[in-house]
């Protein structure tokens, strides 16, 4: 051993390795398809490096195929844990470019159907997150609630992940009637399995020691980053689409916006808990003040007009005539809107050319800045902690990738 | 000779017992996390049409085990890939050779100590041969050629040593209040009454003592919330390169580990084979009345099953007929073999043999429910608590078990020797 260096009475170093690791594409803690290429120093991270494209559909070429309503089911694949809001966000876009503005009912069932959506969400990420530290049961007490939940949306679209019910200046249908009691018999339910986990938790040294300061960002990089939605409201910062820029009458109603302090993911966590408990609030004062009235725009060159018209009057069979063959003739422009998703900002960027297709339909997942701190948020932490704080970014592989 | 094959007769009956404990305990698992979970659990598998409650799927799954794709990943160290997960499952059936079941059974001038090897050290044998279970996750994670094994062994390694620490010292404790490290001295001695009217446990004696102990087996038995060999949503586990049985043992060793744990547990510190306020004479003399008692709790249970069985849909056409049948046979078999139970017990005059049959039959009862009410607090901690990091894991081993067991022993040690105990 000639060639180990003499330390003069010091033991010799032990030579050492940094070793790569691939996380994922295909691992358990990845939720999706993600995959990280880390380099660690033992358990230490050194280097991480997220490499994206594994779910890449093609989404955003695939929208100029079709007609503008064609893009919508697409839209269901993007977060597919909240396929609601996806369509809600794409649809209030199209409308954007159209100047059209849906009537009150229409408003208000999109607000409902977004904060179903949302605490569906909300319950799954907080549910994989708390898996990814070894918490298993509080998956299963919000999978409870989230499946009483997906009933209810099966109930009123006929599908429970692909939901494709918003329409263009419409709905697939309105609601059913009875919708409003299965929902008012649900809301006591979501404080309870809210309370449920949280009793496992919040008062758990453990799930304290394995989440704070894990993946810690302050807010000021946060934001230099693109951070939005529950990432950004842990670091402090109070915003939030439906408050900032309120749509669907969100300003009228009485919610608040929870904020964390640290941005790490013991934050996150709290702070979709509490968005939840937030969300239930929306939900009853929505269904208290759900206004009577058509829920379509009355312009047949937006919506499709009632069959029995269509069969009765000329005009109205034209317009479906239209819709049908030439796809909704959208103004040739451009426009960026935006709406609260569960991740954050999911924004539209949309340019027509006046044909009846898409000229371009540009997403800004909300997912996809968040991800891309990944690397800030872990190097230097364990492996275990880059799962824990992976989980609660939420990153979806769908809207991430599209 | 008779002796060899006395104990030949003890070791296969010993080793039979915890091989069969293994599907009992995965089905207390899957049952137990449903209930906590509000799931149902396994409730599909079944022979003829008969389910019981899902037990048979542990039948399914050994079936899926063995005729799997047996793979030996290219480029792996073949010997130690093979040698390790029987290691793991040799190790941790031999650690339980010493672990009394009963008082020693005599009658007529013949005793049969009920124990595979009544070792002066026995507690001793327990860590010396357990404490080699690291070598079977080492050498799976070594032989793997593959990183996330690695690591997971690597974890391991530092793991089980460090918990060995406090778990040693707990055990140490208990072993100075009793005076002996021989398993069947100590579980005798805490027969003894303190006040009068306690049964002088090892919880009694040294509750800091069971919790550094109960903690420190979760850790040893890999367990969650110290699961992070395998943390499966980290890095897979150290046997992500196994398949088929090889895997199976691996499963089966983590059981009977867990087993093994639980029944020394139950031996240091909740009295063994005691039964409580009975001590072996007790039983021996009342021979009678404790089989009359025994026969009465089968046929409580018996009648338990029954209930049970009758509100399962009836007919011949119900999807569950069979069940509700041959449980409520089962059940009915019960009642009736606990009644004659009982009746021979109040009725019939008990010879001497068995008599002591009685007795001992009566502790091994109240140990194996010791052990399994611990096996049960397993699975629960699992269902409930997170996991530890790597980092926290190594703090709470060695910063704060290993003083508490530390000073645990030392006040031990001061407080036997005020009180001149250690002269003994």
């Amino acid at each position: 051993m000639s060639d180990v260096p003499d330390h003069r009475g010091d033991l010799p170093a032990l030579p050492t390795e940094e070793m790569l690791v691939n996380l994922g594409p295909s691992h358990p803690a990845s939720h999706g398809t993600l995959r990280v290429l880390l380099k660690l120093d033992g358990e230490r991270i050194v280097r991480a490096v997220p490499e994206i494209g594994y779910l890449h559909r093609g989404f955003e070429k695939s929208a100029e195929k079709g007609s503008w309503t064609e893009v919508i089911p697409y839209t269901d694949r993007l977060n597919y844990n909240s396929a609601l809001l996806n369509n809600v966000g794409y649809c209030k876009a199209v409308e954007a470019l159209l100047g059209v503005e849906v009537p009150p009912r229409n408003q208000a069932i999109r607000v409902i159907v977004s904060e179903m959506s949302r605490i569906m969400d909300h319950l799954i990420a907080i549910g994989t997150n708390l898996v990814d530290i070894g918490a298993l049961t509080n998956f299963w007490y919000f999978f409870n609630l989230r499946e009483r939940f997906y009933r209810l949306v099966e109930k009123l679209c006929g599908a429970r992940l692909t939901t494709s019910y918003v329409r263009i200046g419409s709905l697939q249908h309105d609601l059913y009637p009875g919708f409003e009691d299965d929902l008012r018999a649900l809301l006591p339910e979501i404080p309870r399995a809210v309370a449920d986990v949280r009793g496992l938790v919040e008062r758990n040294r453990i799930f304290h020691e394995r989440t704070e300061g894990v993946g810690a960002i302050p807010a000021g990089e946060a934001i230099a980053y693109g951070f939005t939605g529950p990432c950004l409201r842990a670091c402090g910062v109070p915003y939030d689409v439906r408050k900032s820029h309120p749509y669907y009458g969100y300003d009228q109603l009485d919610w608040d916006v929870p904020v964390g302090e640290a941005g790490d993911a013991r934050d996150r966590i709290l702070v979709r808990f509490e968005e939840i408990l937030q969300s239930a609030r929306i939900l009853g004062q929505a269904l208290a003040k759900l206004p009577a009235g058509p829920i379509a725009v009355a312009d047949w060159k937006v919506v499709l007009p009632p069959k029995e018209r269509v069969y009765g009057s000329i005009e109205a069979l034209m317009g479906h005539f239209k819709i049908v063959m030439e796809g909704i003739r959208v103004p040739a422009g451009e426009i960026y809107d935006s709406t609260e998703a569960a991740n954050g900002e999911l924004g539209f960027y949309l340019v027509s050319d006046g044909s009846g297709r898409p000229y371009r339909v540009r997403v800004r997942p909300p997912c996809f800045p968040i991800y891309s701190a990944f690397p800030r948020l872990v190097e230097g932490q364990l492996v275990a902690d880059a799962v824990a704080a992976l989980g609660g970014l939420n990153v979806v592989a769908g809207e991430l990738d599209r | 000779m008779s002796l060899a094959v006395l104990l030949a007769a003890k070791a296969v009956v010993l080793v039979l017992l915890l091989l069969n404990l293994v599907p009992l305990l995965v089905w207390v698992e899957r049952k137990a996390s449903a209930l906590i979970q509000d799931r149902v659990g396994p409730n599909r598998a079944g022979i003829l049409g008969l389910r019981f409650a899902g037990m048979f799927h542990n039948l399914a799954d050994v079936g899926k085990m063995l005729t799997k794709e047996d793979i030996v990943p290219a480029g792996v160290d073949r010997l130690p890939f093979v040698l390790a997960p029987a290691l793991g499952l040799t190790v941790a059936l031999a650690a339980a050779a010493v672990i009394p079941v009963a008082d020693v059974w005599s009658s007529g001038g013949r005793s049969v100590p009920l124990q595979v090897a009544d070792l002066d050290v026995g507690i001793l044998w327990v860590f010396a041969v357990s404490s080699l279970g690291v070598y079977s996750i080492v050498l799976a994670g070594w032989a793997s050629r593959s990183r996330f094994p690695l690591l997971g062994a690597l974890r391991s390694a530092a793991q089980l040593v460090s918990y060995e620490v406090p778990l040693a010292l707990a055990a140490i404790s208990v072993a100075l209040c009793f005076g002996t490290l021989r398993p069947n001295e100590i579980v005798e001695a805490q027969g003894d009454l303190v006040f009068g009217a306690l049964p002088q446990w090892g919880i009694l004696l040294q509750p800091v003592a069971f919790v550094i102990f109960v903690t420190g087996a979760l850790a040893e038995t890999n367990r969650l919330p110290f699961d992070l060999p395998e943390g499966e949503s980290e890095i897979v586990g150290y046997h992500v390169e196994y398949s088929s049985m090889k895997f199976g043992m691996f499963m089966m060793a983590e059981y009977i580990h867990v087993a093994v744990a639980s029944a020394l547990a139950a031996t240091l510190f909740l009295g063994g084979w005691q039964v409580p306020w009975l001590p072996t004479e007790a039983l021996r003399t009342h021979a009678g009345p404790v089989l009359a008692g025994l026969g009465a709790i089968g046929a409580l249970g018996g009648a338990a099953a029954l209930a049970g069985a009758l509100r399962l849909p009836r007919g011949v056409t119900a999807p569950r007929s069979r069940d509700a049948l041959a449980i409520g046979g089962l059940g009915l078999a019960g009642v009736v073999a606990g009644l004659a139970a009982a009746a021979t017990g109040l009725g019939a005059d008990l010879g001497p043999g068995a008599r002591a049959t009685v007795a001992a039959a009566a502790q091994a009862l109240a140990f194996g429910a010791k052990t399994l009410l611990l096996c049960f607090g397993f699975v629960w901690v699992r269902w409930t608590l997170p996991r530890f990091r790597y980092d926290q894991l190594m703090r709470l081993g060695w910063r704060q078990l290993t003083p508490l067991a530390l000073a645990n022993l030392v006040l031990t040690a001061g407080a036997l020797a005020a009180l001149g105990e250690l002269s003994r």
